[in-house]
């Protein structure tokens, strides 16, 4: 079904690889970008979508996130986490490999982007393990993985603890050129810990862990990046002290880059014991809503991770979409699921920062789009000619309050149920068809728009 | 004056007067206590669940003894032989304990933060006997119980909590509880073993000092609390082993007279003889250990009173 023009009119575009942000008009033909410029005019023909007052930016990337299928249907599935990134303006995200069985042979690989083109509203793109099993050891075979569709290579959820095994991932990779990603933290210092490190778990009596087990692992993933030359990603960098390390990395020429989440950018250690305000937002100490792996900071790391996000030392922001069961958070905390349901308040969230004077606008886009695509190789993430046309269409300013039974993810864990946010996504296009649309508040599966 | 909040968590947001209303209501339970037959009909017809995740013997027996001073009916579940040995989940297991219809829970768990989930689950007063590292509310409370019995007012008083802080319940409400009556504190133990964030307790407001040789640490102080020291933290990782540390954190008698003539000697249980503190102390005449036993249950039985609605003087009534 050959799929119409559709015109979006007088928004703001902003397209950070055109370094172009201005009042102009977007032309989608055969599902691609066919003109970005003023007064394109009514089109015969066309779909006309009026985005006066609205910003008009490519589709947002998410580097990291968790579908769980195969394996944990029972949290999320590849169809209902595309359906909640789309609504979040998602229209391309990269899953990580712990699903069940795990995501390190062809198969596995295979069968997620299976069920992505039988199911997903948006582009998904799959990540291999590094290693057999995510046991630490035993490389996996990355030229048939490549071969197959893997983007890149990590075992995140588990630190890859062998320093060895870290060192001959990288140079391995370099083969294929794929990035080796790292949840980076020392697996002895963060035994048992629940929390961060500090006041709060001082007066919780929680076990806890200090941001030094981040950096301890971090350290050593850099310098083992400029030993080989692997490009190394450093997953959810939680810690201030981090970024300087990541900073000294790229000065010396090491491969390295770095993703921050909306959490650890927004959110502090403070949470975990309660919430009072506002009233909507309220929450019990011990709340495992407020649980997640690195654990949330400090007030100091937060500055320092913005600061490194807006000097670019930080290069994008990943979500961690982590959803899980009610009865997988509704425990004892040291016995929760770690993670947060991230699609549908990621965007907003970051919003906040450009509202605070963090980051300006194009520089959040660029964030969220090119830079996570440079990660993995990409060739999303921008609105030039030819390109494949994903675009969100957002208000900036629109106020909202978030309702976790709203989401569309089956994972309704997240700390920021019942906060007032400001920034909307209102429309996300893929590939030029509509895959959600906020005003009918329901998800498209692709080519409906004509409907 | 009846407590207003429904459950004893924390003490960390206890006002002096709230602690106040629960140490004089135990004056009149030590009394009842007192008596040939010590038993009151004041809670009859209500139940009381131990619900017991962690083993324990002087906190459950204490509550137990508590409720049926009362007058009120106890049920105790624990770990072992009920439904937690199949797998059933906390939430499930308070569900069940609530449609079974209680009327207080006392609860004890390995894990911080469990009596928050507890409260958050159930329609009824939430007791917290111990929670992981977190708080032991009723431990710090028959605590001050039985410091202010024998030198008054709290006050500007000096208390010295000697041993493993990072893993102590019983450190971390007495650190609120004393902090709150006016109290200065000095924490004593081996730094790996004492979290430097305590100094800065939010509302504690410069009270609290962190002093790792025991030697100073005594030095003129009132009350000398002496924490056990866990078998399982001589692991070679958290501390050498136990002969270095009783020469370093016994609490012996040229260690005792440093401090104030006539200081308190404190232990909340069961003691390592030889190890925390020397026989001659824990049953030498400075020490208390025995009354904090005995006021445990004034003080349970106080809480428990005060949460299932008592506001009068209980006692009073007709026997």
């Amino acid at each position: 079904m050959a799929s119409r023009d559709v015109l979006i009119r007088g928004g703001r575009v902003i397209d950070p690889v055109a370094n172009r942000d201005e009042i102009t008009d977007v032309l989608i033909r055969a599902g691609r970008i066919e003109a970005v410029q003023p007064n394109l005019g009514a089109l015969d023909g066309a779909d006309t979508i009026d985005a006066a007052g609205q910003v008009v930016a490519p589709g947002l990337v998410d580097p990291h996130c968790h579908l769980r299928q195969p394996g944990f249907e029972y949290k999320e599935a590849i169809g209902s986490g595309s359906l909640a990134a789309a609504a979040g303006g998602y229209t391309t995200i990269c899953s990580m490999a712990n699903t069940s069985p795990i995501a390190d042979d062809r198969a596995v690989i295979e069968t997620i982007l299976e069920f992505a083109e039988r199911e997903a509203v948006i582009r998904v793109l799959p990540l291999a393990s590094v290693t057999v099993g995510m046991k630490g050891r035993q490389l996996v075979q990355m030229g048939e993985l490549t071969e197959a569709g893997a983007i890149g290579f990590s075992d995140d959820g588990i630190p890859l603890a062998s320093t060895h095994t870290m060192r001959t991932a990288l140079e391995y990779a370099t083969r294929f050129d794929r990035p080796i990603a790292n949840h980076a933290e020392d697996a002895e210092l963060i035994a048992g810990a629940a929390m961060h490190e500090g006041l709060t778990s001082a007066h919780l009596g929680l076990p806890a862990a200090p941001r030094q087990a981040e950096e301890i692992m971090i350290g050593r993933d850099v310098l083992l990046s400029e030993l080989t030359g692997g490009s190394y990603y450093a997953l959810h960098v939680s810690s201030g002290g981090s970024v300087e390390l990541i900073r000294r990395a790229k000065e010396r020429g090491a491969p390295v880059r770095a993703e921050v989440t909306p959490h650890h950018l927004t959110l502090t250690d403070s949470v975990v014991g309660g919430r009072t305000e506002p009233d909507a937002a309220r929450l019990q100490p011990y709340d495992a809503d407020t649980k997640v792996n690195p654990p949330l900071r400090e007030q100091s790391d937060l500055e320092l991770l913005r600061e490194g996000l807006a000097s670019g030392v930080i290069d994008c922001v990943g979500s961690d979409h982590a959803p899980h069961a009610r009865h997988e958070k509704e425990v004892e905390y040291a016995r929760a699921a770690s993670g947060f349901s991230c699609f549908e308040t990621a965007f907003a969230t970051m919003l906040s920062l450009v509202h605070d004077g963090v980051l300006d606008l194009p520089t959040l886009i660029e964030r969220m789009t090119v830079a996570p695509c440079r990660v993995y190789g990409l060739p999303h993430g921008t609105l030039r000619t030819g390109a494949d046309a994903d675009i969100i269409i957002f208000d900036p300013d629109l106020e909202w309050t978030v309702d976790r039974e709203q989401f569309l993810s089956k994972g309704k864990n997240t700390p920021y149920h019942g906060l007032p946010m400001k920034g909307r996504v209102l429309r996300t296009i893929f590939g030029g068809a509509t895959v959600f649309d906020l005003a009918t508040a329901a998800a498209h599966i692709s080519g409906s728009v004509d409907d | 004056m009846p407590l207003t909040r429904r459950d004893l968590l924390d003490l960390d947001d206890f006002q002096r007067d709230e602690i106040r209303l629960i140490l004089d209501n135990s004056v009149s339970m030590t009394e009842i206590l007192s008596r040939k037959i010590p038993r009151v009909p004041t809670l009859r017809g209500m139940t009381v669940a131990n619900l017991f995740y962690e083993a324990s013997t002087r906190t459950r027996v204490s509550f137990e003894l508590a409720a049926r001073t009362l007058g009120a009916d106890i049920v105790n579940v624990t770990a072992s032989g009920s439904s937690v040995e199949k797998g059933e989940s906390l939430v499930d297991t308070l569900r069940t304990v609530q449609a079974l219809g209680v009327d207080v829970v006392v609860m004890r768990h390995q894990d911080a933060g469990a009596p928050y989930l507890a409260a958050s689950i159930l329609d009824c007063p939430v007791i917290n006997a111990g929670d992981g590292w977190h708080a032991h509310p009723s431990q710090a409370l028959l605590d001050l119980y039985t410091v202010r019995s024998h030198l008054g007012d709290l006050e500007g008083l000096k208390l010295v909590i000697v041993g493993d802080i990072m893993h102590s319940r019983v450190a971390r409400s007495n650190i609120w509880g004393f902090a709150r009556m006016g109290a200065r504190i000095t924490l004593c133990g081996p730094p790996q073993l004492v979290p430097p964030k305590l100094v800065q307790l939010p509302g504690t407001d410069g009270v609290i000092q962190i002093e790792s040789d025991l030697d100073l640490a005594v030095e003129d102080a009132d009350v000398v609390m002496v924490l056990r020291i866990q078998q399982e933290r001589m692991d070679g990782v958290h501390l050498p082993d136990l002969r270095e540390y009783a020469t370093l954190y016994a609490l012996t008698e040229d260690r005792l007279a440093r401090a104030r003539p006539g200081a308190l000697v404190m232990h909340p249980g069961p003691i390592n003889q030889g190890v925390e503190i020397s026989a001659a102390i824990a049953y030498g005449p400075n020490s208390v250990v025995e009354e904090q036993v005995t006021n445990g249950v004034a003080i349970r039985m106080a809480t428990i009173y005060l949460l299932a609605g008592g506001g009068e003087e209980a006692g009073t009534n007709g026997e």
